[in-house]
């Protein structure tokens, strides 16, 4: 444990000296934020301040995603340098430099979260802030996933390119199959029962959940589970097929055993499919979106009763 | 008797169809500096990776401070200290907090700034590794090496690629080791390097110990003869050095005679006595006691560098 906290106390401090870092985690999710909230939240709901909270679970959670390709890329770059091999020498395991790389990256996500939410309130002109411990939950539990799914990519590819490539395949489909960029709704319906198998669509439901229909954690019951039992299947597969060395390949055993990071999702998202509440509250919150009544107030039966 | 404090007994490594280490053999006693030379690719890196526990052992034994590389794990890792060929840190991070960093790692640790002070190092205190030069590169690693206070090092082409002022600085910190009575193994492909620094050397040559002993004990058993160097005018013919008096040996390398003699004077004498007879002439005569790199070409036909 102390040389994990060693390692995320040096890696945020890295990370903060790193110009693409500050671009990618602060900058990018900044220019997203005026995009939907200040632009489409104005064409979609003028005149209506609830359009600024109901696009700000899309904007909260490709912000978070982005776990899912720093850490990757950071991972093959240091391992492609030699900088792994120089840590191995070192009394340190695989499982520290993992989660160290997992735990910096929540600690540096948390303020980008905390100025979107203040830059949504006082210059976008927010109407309420949506439940905060519902979205803290999906920001931590989000942030653990998609960056364990980064590093489950970093432990099957090889080169930068490879893991360019495989991110690219795999980030299209979280960004435009989720409803993080279109609504699921509007996607056809074979589209929008794959989307049920992917990660994202727990992570943007979840954060939309908590922004227009106000739940808490204990709501969020099927997306906290899915997004928890990939994390610990991730993690537990990424640190046994943890390369430190350059040219160590990874098998065709190893690519094998990434693959059943999917498992939670397929089996949750056939639950979801067939009698899933979150698949049936999204629904109505879009249609809630389309009427563009007034949001739920507090006294809704749909309010986190924790809150 | 103490065990010596490095056995490696047989020890093989393979790479697909390569077999880069063919059951080599040798030990290191607690506070000698021991040397691994040969040329590239010879398998030197390779051993010492085992060693170091980066890479597992295809067949043979292998004991560190009484520990297996490979089981040992982390308690292994405590006792050694390491210089891999080529040391990558990341861009930004400074020089004092990677000694910082890494010595935290460790039960038993070096205070970094009196490593730094050592190490010359105390100037670039703040400057980002991107910013260093090769040979502060190189400092810093051995630097971090030391920072657990090891009882073994290993060092892999220590002085590789880096100017000749650079290498005496590194050859004068591997010395304070030897004073200090830590156990250094190094690899290397400089003759001048393995003769001054190491104690005892093996030779190594495609994945064999072709011989081990002092530098002085290689050179003396190299026939016990003296090394002549001859360039000509033009090519003597076939044998005819080989047949001059005193003359053990004769080879041919990069366009010079190296002949190895049991006395110099009656070889010079006859040496000359030939060329007037053939109506050549001495372009350049060098003559010198037997060095590792003589042992290396009698041993194997080949220079180091070849």
């Amino acid at each position: 444990m102390r040389n994990t906290w060693i390692l995320t106390v040096e890696r945020m401090r890295l990370a903060l000296r790193s110009r693409p870092f500050i671009f990618f985690s602060l900058v990018m999710p900044l220019v997203f934020e005026f995009l939907y909230c200040g632009l489409f939240a104005r064409i979609f709901w003028p005149g209506n301040p609830a359009g600024v909270r109901i696009m700000m679970g899309p904007v909260l959670a490709i912000t978070v995603m982005g776990s899912f390709w720093g850490l990757s890329i950071q991972l093959v770059m240091f391992r492609e340098m030699g900088i792994l091999r120089r840590f191995r020498l070192a009394p340190v395991g695989a499982g520290a430099m993992l989660a160290s790389s997992i735990l910096s990256n929540y600690f540096l996500t948390l303020p980008t979260v905390v100025v979107e939410f203040l830059i949504a309130k006082w210059v976008l002109q927010m109407d309420l802030w949506g439940n905060l411990l519902g979205v803290w939950a999906m920001v931590t539990l989000g942030s653990i996933t998609f960056a364990s799914l980064g590093l489950i990519v970093a432990s099957v590819t090889s080169t930068m390119q490879t893991t360019q490539a495989v991110n690219n395949l795999i980030w299209s489909a979280f960004l435009f199959l989720s409803g993080a960029t279109l609504p699921l709704q509007i996607l056809p319906g074979w589209l929008q029962h794959f989307s049920w198998y992917l990660p994202a669509t727990y992570l943007v439901t979840g954060f939309q959940r908590s922004m227009i229909a106000y739940v808490g954690p204990t709501q969020l019951g099927p997306a906290i589970l899915a997004l928890t039992s990939c994390t610990l299947i991730a993690f537990v597969i990424s640190q046994q097929l943890f390369r430190w060395e350059p040219e160590a390949k990874s098998t065709t055993r190893a690519k094998l055993w990434a693959l059943s990071t999917i498992i939670p999702f397929l089996l949750i998202g056939t639950w979801e499919l067939w009698h899933g509440e979150l698949h049936k509250s999204t629904r109505a919150d879009f249609q809630l979106m389309q009427r563009m009544n007034p949001p739920h107030p507090p006294s809704q039966p749909q309010q986190d009763p924790n809150r | 008797m103490s065990a010596p404090i490095i056995q490696v007994e047989k020890l093989i490594k393979v790479y697909g169809e390569v077999q880069a280490v063919r059951g080599v053999s040798f030990t290191v006693e607690e506070g000698e500096v021991f040397g691994l030379l040969g040329p590239n690719g010879a398998g030197k890196t390779s051993i010492v990776e085992v060693l170091e526990g980066l890479r597992n052992a295809d067949g043979g034994k292998v004991s560190v401070c009484g520990l297996n590389p490979e089981r040992a794990g982390m308690a292994y890792k405590q006792e050694i200290g390491a210089v891999l060929q080529s040391t990558a840190l990341p861009e930004k991070m400074r020089t004092f907090e990677a000694l910082k960093l890494f010595a935290s790692f460790y039960d038993r640790r070096r205070d970094p700034s009196d490593l730094l002070n050592r190490f010359g190092l105390e100037e670039k205190r703040n400057a980002f590794y991107s910013q260093l030069s090769g040979g502060q590169k190189q400092r810093l690693a051995l630097a971090m090496a030391l920072v657990n206070d090891p009882k073994v090092v290993f060092l892999d082409e220590p002085t590789a690629g880096l100017d000749p002022q650079v290498r005496r600085e590194i050859y004068q910190i591997i010395e304070e080791l030897r004073s200090e009575n830590k156990t250094v193994l190094l690899t290397t492909h400089y003759i001048e390097e393995a003769e001054r620094l190491c104690d005892r050397v093996a030779i190594i040559d495609y994945g064999k110990v072709i011989a081990t002993g002092t530098p002085r004990e290689l050179t003396q058993g190299s026939a016990g003869t003296t090394r002549i160097e001859v360039r000509l005018a033009r090519a003597a013919s076939d044998g005819v050095l080989r047949g001059l008096e005193g003359v053990t040996s004769c080879k041919e390398s990069e366009g010079a005679y190296v002949l190895h003699s049991s006395s110099v004077p009656r070889t010079i004498v006859a040496l000359v006595k030939q060329l007037e007879s053939d109506g050549n002439e001495l372009a350049g005569l060098e003559i010198a006691r037997p060095s590792l790199e003589d042992v290396f070409l009698e041993l194997t036909g080949r220079r180091l560098r070849d």
